[in-house]
């Protein structure tokens, strides 16, 4: 069948197999950063955006996005850089493998939100899994973010 | 120190953040054949008969292989990454006609498309002599089943294994009289403790590819911790020369000792070979949870003899340690359960027995800690209970008890604990948990009951006289350096930290080095990153590499300035006559390096070491326990580590805290059980629970470092040790909580409600 659909900005169409799954097609589109790691939508690797809203692109089918845009990493570049630095500054990406699912999922709330508390940081990003860092280090990294946010939008206005 | 002991970020931090294309299955050809396994789904049985017709009719189907395609004469091998003569008996084929666990593979299937592979699995039919499984470790030893009764079952090294009494290994070591000294304690505490097999639940699972290259060989692409160890055992799996396989490591998605063994490397290794077609095999976590390679479940009897001033004077530990189908790291493994414990305290004497069992569940293998978590939640939970007896503080007990710097370790091989802040990381654990003020246990207004409870751990550092650490580093251009090196990153920013060290040597920007890693036909020869080695090992290469080089620059500027060696000063920019009369940069020293030079500026430095210096934690847990439902829920950890000089402190602290966590998992909440007919319940990570960022309450980390003389900058180690003391702690915070004492690992909320209730009555 054939499936339309905007894919990080950019308009295309695919003949694809109607059972393909929104991950294994955005994969087979070169968006590498989409992962996968588990067959039962629990660990939030494969986060991407469905018109702006996070979604697990395990747990969709490819056909069901026929004129819909799609977001991955790849399409985030800048946004996703502001808030990797501060990720980085705490070390808190280790093997890195659930870090592009996670960091969709953290700009989804960071748009959400101005100043999320650490209640609701750890609520929303409760379905990403991350066997590495044990999770302190990038909560850490995001109030940073957060804090730095606030100084540039104030000094801004 | 200028680089060393700071908090750089990972050299690959935004490549890894910004979710580049960097991962086996990222850069795996798009041509490649799928790759899939068809399993037994029997605990124990024999193939009578495989018809494949079926399966090789349909049009995308490349091959399928059966035990019956492989040579008669075979030899069997080990999967676990080790130095060879590997202690792991040699128990594994390929594909063989005897499966010994639900999830034995059966058959190798290659095809041009998931759907034609799914499809040939279910058309290949398999005729099934099912046997009765052995599942109970401890009635193994000497059972009338015996899992492996070939004869071409092999043991390399005396590790006391014998296949007709289901033993991989068998052991025993002491000092002194135990019995002697048990008979003159005032008490002596006679415990059980059982532990079971968790999951690393690294969330990249298993996974390679593998292609041939312009001269016929077969390169390796794979997310392994030890790729010179599985260059070696697909050779010996497939019957070729070494020499005719490549092994290449990119980024690994998390590693924990799972992909310390070569779980997945030999299937598209024969697709390949056979075919001469790319290949790869990707596990579905399915596969990663049902048969693939969890921490050793342990059976522990530990005998702990004691004065009533808390003088502890004796430990006798025998555990049952169970391997499962294969003995992949089953000998040496279990050999940490007791002595890593044991040694934490000074007695008088100890003995420590331990038989390693096959039976018929899934194989174990490598997990972070190794065989330490299980014996520090025994020794730690019978000292803890001691202290209860003792109506003594639980931290006053250790003061009295540990080792301390200078100590001789009978119980560690007789090494001398060179380095130790044990004593510090108890002071500074018990002032930051509020130990004394807050109080063993007391209410909340919400019903709850808020507890306290402590452990310690300590680990070591590399394999002595055995593993090997190798780093190169030469000069590049603009006066840039490469380093070259064998260990593996799996996350644990060992690229960053080896950079680090090279830096701190050469006087140079971080940046200005350049990390590659790791490629079996250009890297130095390393064993791998396993054992707590990186570091500490291949630690020790990087700076010898680096001052070597250092000299060698030191050396050609001396021809080219016409003086000699000992009149140059080097500070990482330039390299200067003493008398100032001359000088050059190091990019102009690179220049000079590639032409009519005859200086090698390529370094190549390999170590070994003489101990395994023990990095030392203590780990506080508070956490809320409903008294109605059970639930555990910690609510604040905090841990005191020793590891000498941090090289990169806030990886240290990271990898501190995400052992912290999987620890919280391994007391709480991860489980392996077994259905009847040898079949894992816990087969995905809906029903096997590991820790989300709801469940771990807040972490503080501390760092009370000694100084360690022969690692890199007083370094030593610190992946294992960190996952630790969890177990133990948070067992002794319930039992403070609800005045009964768990010796099973996890504990459920099921068991913590009906002790509460039992407490109420
Ligand atoms: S792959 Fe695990 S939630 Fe989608
Ligand atoms: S960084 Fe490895 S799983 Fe999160």
């Amino acid at each position: 069948m054939e499936l339309t659909l905007t894919l990080n900005g950019k308009k295309m169409s695919r003949l694809i197999e109607p059972g393909v799954l929104l991950l294994d097609f955005l994969r087979g589109e070169g968006c590498c950063s989409v992962k996968r790691g588990c067959e039962t939508s629990n660990c939030g690797l494969c986060t991407v955006f469905l018109d702006d809203v996070p979604v697990l692109s395990c747990s969709i089918l490819a056909a069901r996005v026929q004129g819909r845009r799609v977001t991955t990493l790849e399409g985030l570049r800048q946004e996703a850089e502001e808030l990797a630095t501060f990720i980085a500054a705490q070390g808190a990406e280790q093997c890195g493998f659930c870090n592009p699912g996670f960091m969709m999922n953290a700009i989804a709330l960071l748009r959400e939100k101005e100043e999320p508390t650490v209640e609701e940081i750890r609520a929303y990003l409760a379905g990403n899994l991350c066997r590495c860092s044990g999770y302190e280090g990038q909560l850490r990294g995001i109030l940073a973010f957060i804090e730095w946010r606030k100084k540039k939008r104030g000094g801004a206005q | 120190m200028k680089i060393v002991n700071t908090s750089v970020p990972k050299k690959d931090a935004l490549q890894l953040l910004t979710g580049q294309p960097v991962y086996t299955d990222d850069l795996a050809p798009k041509d490649c054949l799928i790759v899939r396994l068809l399993r037994s789904p029997h605990a124990s049985a024999i193939v009578k008969s495989i018809n494949k017709k079926a399966a090789l009719l349909i049009p995308d189907i490349e091959a399928v292989y059966t035990w019956e395609d492989l040579p008669a004469d075979a030899k069997r091998f080990t999967l676990a990454g080790q130095t060879y003569p590997e202690p792991s008996p040699h128990d594994h084929l390929i594909l063989d006609r005897r499966l010994r666990y639900v999830g034995d593979p059966v058959a190798v299937v290659a095809g041009r498309s998931e759907a034609a592979v799914e499809k040939a699995l279910a058309l290949i039919k398999v005729e099934y002599e099912v046997l009765e499984p052995l599942l109970d470790p401890t009635a193994a030893k000497d059972n009338k089943i015996i899992v492996h009764p070939e004869e071409n079952w092999e043991a390399l090294c005396p590790v006391g294994a014998d296949n007709k009494r289901n033993l991989c290994a068998h052991a025993e070591s002491s000092a002194g009289d135990i019995e002697a000294t048990l008979a003159a304690c005032d008490i002596v505490l006679d415990r059980t403790y059982h532990t079971k097999a968790v999951q690393q639940c690294m969330m990249e699972t298993y996974r390679t590819f593998c292609t041939i290259d312009t001269y016929g060989r077969l390169v390796i692409t794979s997310a392994t911790q030890v790729p010179f160890h599985v260059r070696r055992i697909v050779a010996l799996a497939l019957g070729i020369p070494k020499s005719k396989v490549r092994v290449i490591k990119p980024r690994i998605g998390g590693g924990f000792g799972a992909k310390q063994t070569c779980v997945s490397e030999v299937y598209p290794a024969l697709v390949t070979w056979l075919t001469k077609k790319p290949s790869k095999i990707v596990f579905s976590r399915y596969e990663c949870m049902t048969a693939s390679s969890p921490r050793h479940e342990t059976h522990m009897r530990v005998r702990l003899g004691a004065m009533k001033d808390g003088r502890i004077r004796g430990i006798d530990m025998y555990a049952v340690s169970n391997t499962g189908a294969y003995g992949d790291h089953g000998p040496t493994t279990v050999d940490l359960t007791g002595h890593k414990p044991i040694t934490l305290y000074r007695t008088e004497s100890y003995r420590f027995v331990s038989d390693v069992v096959y039976t018929n569940n899934m194989p174990a293998g490598a997990y972070r800690g190794y065989g330490a978590p299980q014996g520090m939640f025994a020794v730690e939970s019978a000292v803890n209970e001691l202290a209860a007896l003792l109506k003594m503080d639980a931290f006053l007990l250790r003061e009295k008890n540990i080792i301390h710097e200078g100590d001789y370790l009978p119980s560690y091989y007789g090494e001398t604990n060179t380095s130790c802040a044990l004593d510090r990381c108890l002071m500074r654990a018990k002032e930051l948990s509020g130990w004394e003020e807050k109080g063993l246990c007391r209410k909340l207004k919400n019903g709850k009951v808020r507890a306290l409870g402590m452990a310690m751990a300590m680990q070591g550092s590399a394999i002595p006289y055995l593993d090997v650490g190798g780093a190169t580093i030469k000069l590049g251009d603009e006066g840039t350096y490469n380093l070259l090196i064998g260990a593996s990153d799996m996350g644990t920013g060992c690229d960053t930290i080896l950079a680090q060290i090279a830096a701190e040597v050469l006087e140079c920007d971080l940046d200005a080095v350049s990390v590659f890693g790791v490629d079996t036909d250009a890297s130095p020869y390393d064993s791998g990153s396993y054992a707590s080695s990186t570091t500490y090992l291949t630690g020790q290469a990087v700076y010898q590499a680096a001052t070597e080089l250092r000299r060698r620059l030191g050396l050609l500027a001396a021809k080219l300035l016409k003086c000699e060696p000992e009149e140059i000063v080097f500070d990482g920019k330039k390299a200067a006559k003493i008398d100032d009369s001359g000088a050059l940069t190091l990019a102009e020293l690179a220049v000079a390096s590639q032409s009519g030079n005859d200086v090698a500026l390529d370094v190549t430095a390999s170590t070994k070491s003489t101990a395994s210096p023990p990095p030392f934690m203590v780990g506080v847990a508070e956490v809320d326990i409903d008294t109605e439902t059970g639930e555990v829920r910690p609510v604040h950890y905090y841990g005191v580590v020793d590891c000498g000089t941090c090289i990169n402190p806030n990886l240290a602290r990271v990898q501190t805290e995400g052992g912290i966590v999987q620890g919280i998992g391994m007391a709480l909440s991860e489980n392996v059980t077994y259905a009847p007919d040898g079949r894992v319940y816990e087969n995905s990570l809906m029903q096997y629970k590991i820790p989300s960022r709801l469940d771990n309450g807040r972490l503080t980390v501390v760092f009370e470092p000694s100084y360690e003389k022969s690692g890199p900058f007083g370094a030593k180690s610190i992946g294992e040790l960190v996952i630790n003391t969890p177990g133990p702690a948070i067992a002794a915070a319930i039992a403070n909580a609800v005045g009964t004492r768990f010796y099973e690992l996890p504990v459920t909320p099921e068991q913590v409600a009906m002790a509460a209730a039992r407490l109420k009555m």
